[in-house]
C-alpha cells in the first residue's frame, strides 16, 4: 500500500503558544483514518497545519512532494479538500454556487456540470434547495453541502474537521455512512477529526489519538475500540 | 514577524479586542509624563505653550473617539459636530451671557452628552459603514446649521464669534497662555482619570463586551441599547468639553472651523495613537497637529502628498499605532528585568 | 405639477452621475468589504490622464480606452504596493491608508495640472435630449453607459467563474482559500476593476462638473450614499440609489424652504439614514441570513 500523506515532526504555533509538539503520522492511499482527542488536544491545528493555515515547522509530504511553504490555495490544487470547523459554508450564496466554488480550480466544465448532478444524487436534499441561500439550510444540510463542496474538487484526500459537531445523532449516522461510501466507491482517502470517538472508530480503519499536541496512540481502529484502557483514559466512553 | 506584532496581530475584527489593562499606562510612566507636562511650560515660549494646550485639547477629542470606537466598537466620523457644539456653547455663554469660562465647560459637556445620547438612539440600528455615513451626515450638516439665520443673533452667523482669553485668577503672575495651559491640563487629567476608571468599571466591561461580541453581550444580560447610546453620549460629552476649551484657546469660533476635515483628523489621530489605547490619543493628537506643519515645511506645493506619504510610513511601520511601540517597549523592559 | 415632473427629470440627470460612481463603490466593496475614500481621487486622476492624452492629440475614444487600461493597471498597482502590506493590519488602519492616498493623489494632481477648472469634451454632444431642456444628450448617454456597465457587472458576478471567485473571496476569505481561490489576487483584481469603473465615471462626469482636482469630492459622497441606500451588495441597488439621490436632492432643494445649496447634502443624507433605520441592508441589499 502506498503512502499518500506523510507528516513528520509537525510543530505548530499560535503567536508564542506552541500547539503541536512534533506530530508524526502517515495516511495510506484509500484509507479512512480518524484523529481523536479531547478539546484542545490539537486536532484542528493538525489539519490547519497540513494546509499551511497556521505557522508550523516540520515536514508535510503529499505523494512525496513537500507541502510546506506553499500557500493554502495552492495546496488545494494537489487535490486536498479541507472541510474546516464550522463548515466554511458561503452562507450568502446559493447551494449551487457553493458547489461550483468547490470546483473552482477545475477546468473541465462538462465534468463540473455532471459532478453537480452526482452530488444532487448523493444528497437529494441539496437538489431541492439548490437555489436557496446556503445560510438558510439546517446544520445537517450545511454539513452535507460542505462535504459535497469538498467532493466537487474530485479530491485525492479529504480532511474533515469535526463533521458531527452540533448535529443530531441520526444525522451523524447518515453522514458517516455517506463518508464510508465515498471512501469505498470514489477511492477518496479521508482523514476525519472527531470528538465522537465511538462513532469515528466504527467508521475508520486507522486511528490516531492525540493529547496536548502529541500522538499518544495509534493503530487499527478496531483494536483501539476494543482496548478498554485506551477508551477509558483517552476517549472517555 | 516580531513578537510584538504577534501579540497584536491575532484579531481581524473591525476593532481589535484590547484587554482593559492594556488600555492605560503603568503608574511609573504616568507620573513621569505628568511631571514633564507640569514642568516643560516653565521653560518654553508662549507659542509652544499654546501648541501644547492645543495638543491636550485635541488629545481629549481623540480620547473621546477612542472611548467610542476602542471601547464600544462604534465608529464615528461625526466628532467634529460635537466639538463644534461644545465650542459654540462655551463661546456663546461667555460672550453673550457673560458666564465664567470655567463654568461653561461642564455645561458644554452635559449638553453634548445629551445630543450624543439622542443621536445614539437612531444610530443604534446602524453599524460599520452605515454608522460612518450617519455620523458623516451629522458632520457635514453642522457647519450649515451653525450658519442658519435665526441663530445668527447668538452665533454671529458666518462671521463667527471672538472669544476673550481669560486672565490668570487670584492675581497669579502668569501669562494668559500659561494659565490656560495649566487650566487645560487640569481638565485633561480629570477627564483622563475618569475615562480610565470608566473603562475599568462595570460600564467599561459592558462596552468592551459589546465591542467584542454584541450577541454574546446581550445574552449575558448587558443592556446593549443603553450602553451603546451611553458610549455615544460620554464620547460626545468629552468632545464637547474639548470643543469648549478649544474655543477659549483659539479665541474664535466660526462654522467653517468645524468641518468634516476636523472629524477626519481626529479619526487619524486615533489610528496613529492606537485604537483602544487611551494614552495613544495624545500621541495621535501630536501627529495631527504637527505633521501637517512638517509636511508644509518640506514642500509647499506638495504638502498634501508629503502628509499622505508620512501617514503611510507610520501605518506601515506601526499598523497598530503608538500602542505597538508601547508594547515593544514593555517587552524590552521585561526582558531587561529578567536578565 | 409640471415643476414637480421637471425636477424629477433633472434629478434623474444628476442621479446618473451618482449612479455611475456608486457602481464603482459597490465594486470595491464587493472586493475588499469596505469603502475606499480615495476612489473619487483615483477617478479624478484618471480623468486628467485622459484629458492630457487628448491634449496630445489622441482622439476621444482612443484616450478613453487607454485611460481604462491604465486605470485598471494602476488600481492593481496601488493595491499591490500600498494595501497588500496592510492586509493584516486592522481595518481602521486601512481606512487611514485610504485617507493618505486621497491626500497624495489630490496634491499631485494639483501640482501637475493645477487647480484651474478645465473644459472636458463629451462624446454624446450636449443638445437637448428628445426636445427636453432638462436632459441633454450627454446626460442621456451617461444613463445609457451606466446601465450598460450595470448589465456587464451583473453578468460578470453571476455567470463567470472569476466573478463567483471574487464574491467568495470577499465573503469568506479563509473558506475561499480552502477551495483554491487566490484571495489576495482577487482583491487586486477588484481594485483594478473598481479603478476602471471609477475612471469611466470620472470621464462621464467631467463634462458636467468641469475638470479640476477637487471635482470628485462631492460626487464621491453622493456615490457612497447612493451605494449605501441601494444596498452595498447590489450593483442594481446602487444604480437605483444613485437616481433616487439625484431626485431627493433636487426635490429637497425646490420644495423645502431655506434649504439652498448648502443643506441639500445633509438633508439627502438624513433621508438615507431614515431609510437605513427601517431597512438596515439598504433598499436592495441582500439581507445576510446568519445562524448564531
Amino acid at each position: 500500500m502506498t503512502t499518500l500523506l506523510n507528516v513528520k515532526d509537525l510543530r505548530a504555533y499560535y503567536g508564542q503558544v506552541q500547539a503541536l509538539h512534533g506530530l508524526s503520522f502517515s495516511l495510506n492511499e484509500g484509507s479512512l483514518t480518524t484523529l481523536l482527542g479531547a478539546n484542545g488536544a490539537g486536532k484542528t491545528t493538525t489539519l490547519r497545519a497540513i494546509c499551511n493555515m497556521v505557522r508550523s515547522t516540520g515536514a508535510v509530504e503529499f505523494e512525496g512532494k513537500p507541502l510546506n511553504n506553499r500557500a493554502t490555495e495552492n495546496i488545494v490544487r494537489f487535490g486536498i479538500a479541507h472541510v474546516p470547523q464550522g463548515r466554511g459554508t458561503f452562507t450568502n450564496m446559493t447551494v449551487e454556487e457553493n458547489l461550483q466554488l468547490g470546483a473552482i480550480t477545475r477546468k473541465d466544465n462538462s465534468g463540473i456540470v455532471s459532478d453537480i448532478e452526482r452530488m444532487y444524487a448523493h444528497f437529494p436534499v441539496l437538489k431541492q434547495r439548490h437555489t436557496q441561500q446556503a445560510g438558510t439550510l439546517s446544520g445537517g444540510e450545511q454539513q452535507m453541502l460542505a462535504v459535497a463542496r469538498a467532493l466537487m474538487l474530485r479530491p485525492r484526500l479529504m480532511l474533515l474537521d469535526e463533521p458531527s459537531f452540533g448535529l443530531a445523532p441520526l444525522v451523524v449516522r447518515d453522514l458517516f455512512g455517506i463518508l464510508g461510501k465515498i471512501n469505498r466507491e470514489d477511492k477518496v482517502t479521508i482523514l476525519v477529526v472527531e470528538q465522537n470517538a465511538q462513532l469515528a472508530l466504527e467508521l475508520a480503519d486507522q486511528a490516531y489519538v492525540i493529547e496536548t499536541g502529541r500522538i499518544v496512540m495509534s493503530g487499527n481502529a478496531k483494536d483501539i475500540a476494543k482496548n478498554e484502557d485506551i477508551r477509558k483514559s483517552y476517549l472517555g466512553y | 514577524m516580531s513578537a510584538a506584532e504577534e501579540v497584536v496581530a491575532e484579531g481581524h475584527e473591525a476593532v481589535e479586542a484590547v484587554p482593559k489593562r492594556a488600555m492605560t499606562l503603568g503608574t511609573g510612566t504616568s507620573l513621569v509624563v505628568v511631571v514633564l507636562l507640569l514642568i516643560v511650560p516653565l521653560f518654553t515660549k508662549n507659542f509652544i505653550i499654546f501648541q501644547m494646550t492645543m495638543l491636550l485639547i485635541y488629545g481629549l477629542a481623540v480620547l473621546a473617539l477612542n472611548i467610542l470606537t476602542g471601547g464600544s466598537g462604534q465608529f464615528s466620523l461625526g466628532q467634529s459636530a460635537f466639538y463644534a457644539i461644545g465650542a459654540y456653547i462655551s463661546a456663546v455663554l461667555m460672550e453673550q451671557f457673560n458666564v465664567n469660562y470655567a463654568l461653561t465647560l461642564p455645561i458644554s459637556g452635559v449638553l453634548c452628552f445629551g445630543v450624543g445620547f439622542l443621536f445614539g438612539k437612531p444610530a443604534l440600528r446602524l453599524s460599520g459603514v452605515y454608522l460612518a455615513l450617519a455620523t458623516f451626515a451629522l458632520a457635514t450638516a453642522m457647519p450649515q446649521l451653525l450658519k442658519l439665520n435665526f441663530l445668527e443673533q447668538w452665533t454671529g452667523g458666518v462671521q463667527g464669534l471672538v472669544v476673550t482669553k481669560p486672565d490668570a485668577p487670584f492675581g497669579l503672575k502668569m501669562s494668559q497662555d500659561m494659565w490656560l495651559y495649566y487650566f487645560t491640563l487640569a481638565v485633561t487629567l480629570a477627564i483622563y482619570i475618569f475615562s480610565v476608571n470608566l473603562l475599568r468599571s462595570r460600564s467599561g466591561r459592558a462596552f468592551m463586551a459589546i465591542r467584542d461580541n454584541e450577541i454574546a453581550a446581550s445574552a449575558m444580560g448587558v443592556d446593549v441599547a443603553l450602553y451603546k447610546t451611553l458610549a455615544f453620549g460620554i464620547s460626545a460629552g468629552i468632545t464637547g468639553v474639548a470643543g469648549g476649551l478649544g474655543a477659549i484657546a483659539v479665541q474664535f469660533v466660526a462654522p467653517d472651523s468645524y468641518t468634516i476635515t476636523l472629524a477626519i483628523s481626529l479619526f487619524l489621530g486615533m489610528v496613529v495613537g492606537g485604537v483602544g489605547w487611551l494614552p495613544g490619543s495624545f500621541v495621535g493628537a501630536a501627529f495631527i497637529i504637527f505633521v501637517p506643519n512638517i509636511a508644509e515645511s518640506i514642500s509647499k506645493g506638495l504638502s498634501g502628498a508629503v502628509f499622505g506619504v508620512l501617514l503611510f510610513l507610520v501605518i506601515f511601520l506601526v499598523p497598530h499605532g503608538a500602542r505597538q511601540i508601547a508594547i515593544v517597549g514593555q517587552q524590552l523592559i521585561g526582558k531587561l528585568r529578567k536578565t | 405639477m409640471e415643476l414637480f415632473t421637471n425636477q424629477i427629470l433633472a434629478g434623474i440627470a444628476t442621479g446618473a452621475i451618482y449612479a455611475c460612481m456608486a457602481l464603482a463603490v459597490v465594486m470595491i466593496y464587493q472586493a475588499i468589504d469596505h469603502l475606499n475614500f480615495a476612489q473619487g481621487e483615483m477617478a479624478m486622476f484618471a480623468t486628467f490622464i485622459s484629458w492630457q492624452l487628448m491634449q496630445w492629440g489622441v482622439p476621444y475614444w482612443g484616450a478613453f480606452v487607454i485611460t481604462l487600461v491604465l486605470s485598471f493597471l494602476g488600481g492593481i498597482a496601488i493595491e499591490r504596493i500600498l494595501f497588500k502590506p496592510l492586509a493584516k493590519a486592522p481595518i481602521l488602519t486601512n481606512v487611514a491608508g485610504f485617507i493618505a492616498l486621497f491626500a497624495i493623489i489630490n496634491s499631485c494632481a494639483g501640482l501637475i495640472w493645477d487647480f484651474t477648472i478645465k473644459q472636458y469634451p463629451t462624446p454624446f454632444g450636449s443638445a437637448p435630449f428628445l426636445g427636453s431642456q432638462l436632459i441633454s444628450t450627454h446626460q442621456a448617454g451617461m444613463i445609457g453607459v451606466t446601465l450598460l456597465l450595470l448589465i456587464g457587472l451583473f453578468f460578470f458576478f453571476q455567470y463567470t467563474r472569476i466573478g463567483l471567485a471574487m464574491r467568495a473571496a470577499a465573503a469568506l476569505p479563509e473558506s475561499a482559500r480552502l477551495v483554491g481561490i487566490n484571495t489576495s489576487w482577487m482583491i487586486a483584481l477588484g481594485w483594478g476593476m473598481a479603478s476602471a469603473i471609477g475612471a469611466i465615471a470620472g470621464m462621464l462626469i467631467a463634462p458636467v462638473v468641469f475638470l479640476e482636482p477637487n471635482m470628485m469630492g462631492g460626487v464621491l459622497i453622493y456615490g457612497f450614499a447612493a451605494a449605501v441606500l441601494g444596498g452595498l451588495t447590489s450593483p442594481f441597488g446602487a444604480v437605483i440609489g444613485g437616481f433616487l439621490m439625484g431626485i431627493f436632492e433636487n426635490l429637497a432643494g425646490t420644495y423645502i424652504p431655506g434649504v439652498g445649496n448648502e443643506l441639500k447634502l445633509p438633508i439627502a443624507l438624513a433621508l438615507i439614514i431614515s431609510v437605513l433605520v427601517v431597512k438596515p441592508a439598504g433598499l436592495f441589499g441582500r439581507h445576510i441570513v446568519k445562524r448564531v
